[in-house]
């Protein structure tokens, strides 16, 4: 039998950690459980001469390819882009490109400057305090003073230009748009006992190096000294509840596969926009029968990827390819609302480096630019080395019929039943996708990139897993309060990126740990009379 | 289960002769082919999870070919590859990627692209600043940042 605790966290990735940390100054007893381990630097890709070829297998960013044992599968079949994730202390901020922008203050109000969706019930301005906060803890590089970004004031150096990014920062200039070094959660100097970046090429799939952030060498080692318990490998099933329709604690199985018990004063989820639903909907109860804290039926409705478009050619000049961070700069110069477009709201452009070798290889056989046979030597030459890729993140509006549900025969290896995820682009993001798609190509032109290919959307895209426990003030039209607490369940919270009303055009890590962060702070406000 | 017996003999010959079409050796690049013995080894050492999709796309071009793919004409052999690579979908896909990444990481072809013959870790790579002064007009740039009201 477990002891009780006060407070039971699910999940340790980027936002479990940020608000176990967060809590900790309170004292009580804190307890996280993850389905996942403790990773080991030491194995990591780039220190074997295999570092390509594992993320084909078991670094995939797709858990349903990597299939370790801390994965679930995801039956994404019924959506052109798909889930993408990792499972194990730090989450998916092991597996991350650390780029790191923010939502801008105009994305917390949609609906009032544009019409569609909704407004957050919470601004940028309360959160502010909790962005600063988050970059401290997780050590953040970049240049302050982007004319059309919101001001942030990095701690380290940008990463440099590099090759890649001096041509992309010439093509820019000769298309007159706008460009910056993009902050990034990669050290490049030494930080809070992180080692410097030394390019050990693509970040996505775990550093070695360390230089990095990843909750579990930022957040977790702070927390952990602070008093909180972390248990690993422990799978959640369900959340309980009592006979005043609280949250009473969870079912799970242990690392050696045994059901266990832990009774808790207060839940909070932080598993990810599928994950999340898949847990509420998996603790549907007599009491709640269309799964917990779903009074609204929206939990695991309106989700939201953001639609990746991307297009790729081959200059004339060697470019940093894999031997850097994959992403360098971003540009906002589309980002805002423009009705000559032919759609509402933007998306931010990211600028890839280039690959390495085995992908270079086995992407452009794939597309057919890389032919068999006696020409296969010189092509690749050609290609090898010289690629420069522009990616437009698309918003994502919420719509309904984007969601996520319980499959009703997949499972995972403890039997619990898996998610299902049904999503079509719509058409206000399929014309952004073009659009971004169009600018893609001028910008290569400019570069004098030529053999041009697209990737629209990304396939393995859906890193971004947002809305489908959307936070607001009208119990009927949200899941959870603004400071993330659950309508139905008074000590239930949820801290991910399943809280966001809407996307925002860039990559959400940054926004989602302040989030967490910024609930934590309110929980701790409330202390006294946190269940009213 | 040695790395030999992963696949049969037949299914063997046949990976070898596709990864030779896939990528011949060249005297100009001075490389060898994709069905350099190494490679080969290198291929069946490491198929690991792969390996029920690549016997299914051995099974598929066995098929397409109806004897030995060695035994064919070339002529033939070419007409039975490209369909072997249209008609295949996942399987054959994961084949060829299987052979470009072992020929892709032999020593003799990092060499030949003049790549170092090493993990990325420790030692990492040497990033130029670039000239940051391209940066001057951006900068130059009214702040534009758009209001929430």
């Amino acid at each position: 039998m477990n002891d009780p605790v006060d407070v039971l966290i699910i999940g340790a990735g980027a936002s479990g950690a940020a608000v176990a940390w967060s809590l900790a100054d309170t004292r009580m007893h804190i307890l996280c459980l993850d389905q996942g381990g403790w990773m080991n630097p030491a194995q990591y890709p780039s220190t074997g001469r295999d570092w390509e070829a594992r993320f084909y297998g078991d670094y995939s960013t797709s858990p349903n390819v990597r299939a370790r044992p801390e994965d679930y599968p995801i039956n994404d079949d019924n959506s052109p882009i798909k889930v993408v994730n990792f499972n194990g202390v730090g989450g998916s901020t092991v597996m991350y490109t650390a780029h790191w922008p923010r939502l801008h203050p105009s994305d917390f109000k949609v609906k009032t400057l544009d019409g569609v969706a909704d407004d957050w019930p919470i601004d940028y301005d309360a959160l502010s305090p909790f962005f600063a906060e988050n970059d401290r803890m997780m050590g953040v590089s970049g240049l302050s003073g982007d004319p059309l970004s919101p001001l942030t004031e990095p701690a380290m150096p940008p990463q440099p230009l590099g090759r890649s990014g001096a041509i992309f920062g010439k093509a820019m200039n000769k298309l007159g748009w706008h460009w910056w070094p993009s902050d990034t959660t990669v050290a490049t100097t030494d930080y809070e006992g992180r080692a410097r970046c030394i390019n050990l090429g693509h970040c996505t799939p775990a550093c070695a190096q360390g230089a990095k952030a990843s909750t579990d060498i930022t957040y977790w080692p702070h927390a952990l000294r602070a008093g909180v318990e972390l248990r690993t490998h422990c799978r959640v099933r369900e959340i309980t509840t009592n006979e005043h329709g609280m949250a009473s604690g969870v079912v799970y199985y242990d690392k050696d596969g045994v059901e266990q018990f832990q009774a808790a004063e207060v839940v909070i989820i932080a598993c990810n926009g599928v994950g999340t639903p898949r847990l509420l909907l998996n603790s549907a109860s007599g009491r709640f029968p269309n799964g917990l804290a779903n009074s609204s039926g929206l939990v695991g409705k309106n989700l939201m990827f953001h639609p990746y478009g991307q297009v790729y050619g081959y200059v004339e000049e060697p470019t940093d390819s894999n031997r850097a961070p994959p992403t360098c700069l971003w540009s906002k110069e589309f980002y805002d609302t423009d009705l000559s477009r032919g759609f509402v709201r933007g998306y931010a452009i990211q600028f890839g480096r280039g690959v390495g070798p085995v992908f270079e290889a086995v992407m452009s056989e794939g597309k057919g630019i890389l032919p068999w046979g006696a020409d296969h030597h010189r092509v690749f030459r050609k290609l090898n080395g010289h690629r420069l890729a522009i990616s437009a993140i698309c918003e994502d509006l919420p719509e309904e019929h984007n969601r996520v549900t319980l499959d009703p025969v997949l499972k995972d290896s403890h039997g619990i039943p898996a998610p299902r995820v049904d999503y079509t682009i719509g058409a206000n993001s399929a014309k952004m996708l073009e659009h971004g798609l169009a600018r893609g190509r001028e910008i290569l032109e400019a570069a004098g990139a030529t053999d041009l290919c697209i990737n629209s959307p990304i396939p393995y895209g859906g890193w971004h897993l947002l809305g489908t426990a959307r936070m607001g003030p009208d119990p009927a039209r949200s899941v959870v309060n603004e400071w993330g607490r659950s309508h139905d369940v008074k000590n239930l919270f949820i801290v991910d990126g399943s809280v966001f009303v809407t996307s925002g055009g860039v990559n959400p890590t940054s926004t989602i740990q302040a989030i967490a962060l910024y609930i934590a702070d309110q929980m701790k406000q409330r202390l006294a009379n946190l269940f009213d | 289960m040695s790395a030999e017996n992963i696949l049969t003999p037949a299914q063997r010959d046949d990976l070898r002769t596709i990864a030779a079409m896939i990528i011949p050796a060249s005297d100009e690049y001075k490389v060898p082919g994709a069905d350099d013995a190494a490679v080969q080894a290198d291929i069946l050492a490491t198929l690991g999870r792969d390996t029920d999709m690549v016997r299914q796309a051995l099974d598929h071009l066995a098929r397409l070919a109806g004897k030995p793919l060695a035994d064919l004409d070339p002529a033939r052999r070419d007409a039975v590859a490209g369909e072997f690579r249209s008609t295949g979908g996942p399987a054959a896909a994961t084949l060829v990627r299987v052979v470009l990444q072992c020929y892709y990481r032999d020593d003799r072809v990092l060499r030949s692209l003049g790549l170092e013959l090493r993990a990325p870790f420790p030692k990492g790579y040497t990033l130029e600043q670039g000239d940051w002064s391209l940066l001057d007009p951006v900068k130059a740039r009214p702040p534009a940042l758009r209001r929430a009201q």
